[in-house]
């Protein structure tokens, strides 16, 4: 921006002389138009300081950072991935336990099942037999009682035939008495009777 | 003139702080020294003191330290591979430099020290003098293997190596003056900008009014600038682990 509004100032003169002229009149403002001399990134008058000052800044600087810096900071974090791959076998070590214990718990809440099961079943079955025995046991007196009651019909049974022959013999005897008047033998009455009666 | 008020090539100078004569040679302390320095102070404070209390949980600036640490270790892991770690201190160190002296060249009034191409020139020069030490100390004269690529017709040969030879000369340049010249040209374009606010608002009202548009060009150009700090640290150093890989295994 200097150069260019310094050429500008002298190029009017420039104009005028040769051309020879012109390119000294503009190298000669070049120098006085910057102060300071050249552009100073490029000012090669500095190189030496800023080389030795960079030196020894960013040496310092490298051996501050490897000897202190780095290690702590790889320790750091080589402290928390210690810590966390630890804790992650701990958790997995938990979740094992805990998976035997479920494991366990189902097992045996298996067996209980199957215990109660067995138990159940056999309550049932004694107590089918119990009812199946008392059941036998009713059946049979009532047969029993039954047998008796149908003997006991029998004989009345019986005996009342018995006695209906009696009766029938006495009326026969008596109708055969008063009818014919005699006496039939006991026998033939009786034998007239069973010959009737059946 | 306003031009003298707002040269934007006047926050580039050297002064002289403490005058060292040593020899025939300037070696003064001057405000580019001191703003090395500050750099490293500032860097070493921070990465120092944020990590003092080697929280297993950080905090917000102990994080930035480790976030810091590890970025460039993956860097230097993904490129140069697990051997790289053994350059991890000085591309720390040379992505921390970089990036605090960029950052800090920010601040008004503050000396951008890698806006002085020998400062830059210094840094690649460090990286490319490693590379090659390094590299011939490692595998000797299997070194130069680095400029005979695989697979190439031997008649194109000499061309190919050729070419090899003068992208390696150019590194160092290309390395330095790319750092260089992003600081220079941003930190002239910020200057230009708000010379324009200051200009323009010595011209009165309407002056004021107008001003309003460079300063949010100025604004803008800040926030830009923040980027391009970080930016080119962070290319530095990736260059740098590429170069390094190099050195590393010459073969490719």
């Amino acid at each position: 921006m200097f150069v260019t509004s310094a050429f500008a100032e002298e190029s009017a003169p420039a104009a005028e002389g040769a051309a020879g002229a012109g390119a000294e009149t503009h190298a000669g403002t070049e120098v006085p138009g910057e102060a300071h001399g050249t552009f100073p990134p490029f000012d090669p008058a500095t190189f030496p300081s800023q080389l030795l000052w960079l030196a020894i800044t960013f040496g310092l600087f490298y051996l501050f950072l490897k000897r202190v810096v780095m290690p702590r900071l790889g320790g750091i974090i080589d402290v928390r991935n210690d810590r966390i791959t630890q804790d992650l076998d701990h958790a997995a070590r938990l979740k094992g336990e805990a998976d035997a214990a479920v494991a366990a718990y189902e097992q045996e809440l298996a067996e209980a099942k199957s215990r109660a099961n067995a138990i159940g079943q056999q309550a049932g079955d004694a107590a089918k037999a119990e009812a199946e025995a008392v059941r036998k046991k009713v059946e049979a007196e009532l047969d029993k009682k039954l047998g008796a009651a149908e003997a006991s019909i029998a004989s009345i049974k019986a005996n009342a035939m018995k006695e209906v022959g009696t009766i029938a013999e006495d009326t026969a005897s008596a109708i055969v008495e008063a009818l014919v008047g005699g006496k039939a033998s006991k026998a033939e009455i009786a034998a007239a009777v069973k010959s009737v009666a059946r | 003139m306003a031009a003298d008020k707002v040269d934007p090539i006047h926050q580039f100078h050297i002064v002289k702080l403490i005058p060292i004569n040593i020899g025939g040679y300037d070696l003064s302390f001057t405000n580019s020294a001191l703003f090395m320095v500050a750099t490293v102070a500032v860097a070493s404070a921070f990465l120092y003191l944020t990590t003092a209390s080697r929280s297993l949980v950080p905090g917000r600036l102990q994080s930035v330290s480790e976030m810091a640490y590890e970025f460039v270790s993956n860097m230097l892991r993904d490129s140069a591979g697990t051997q790289g770690l053994k350059f991890f201190p000085f591309v720390f160190s040379l992505f921390m430099f970089v990036l605090v002296a960029n950052l800090l060249g920010l601040f008004p009034y503050f000396f951008t020290v890698t806006s002085h191409i020998i400062v830059t020139f210094g840094l690649a020069a460090l990286v490319i003098g490693t590379v090659v030490v390094y590299g011939f100390g490692k595998h000797g004269l299997g070194f130069l293997k680095l400029f005979v690529p695989h697979g190439v017709p031997v008649f194109l040969l000499p061309l190919v190596v050729l070419i090899e030879v003068i992208s390696f000369v150019s590194r160092p340049v290309s390395l330095s003056v790319r750092l260089f010249a992003n600081m220079l040209a941003g930190h002239i374009t910020l200057k230009v900008f708000s010379g324009f606010v200051v200009s323009l608002s010595a011209l009165g009202a309407v002056g004021i009014a107008g001003s309003v548009l460079p300063l949010a060009m100025a604004v803008a150009l800040t926030a830009l600038e923040l980027l391009v700090a970080f930016l080119q640290a962070y290319v530095f150093a990736v260059l740098t682990c590429m170069y390094l890989n190099d050195a590393l295994h010459p073969g490719h």
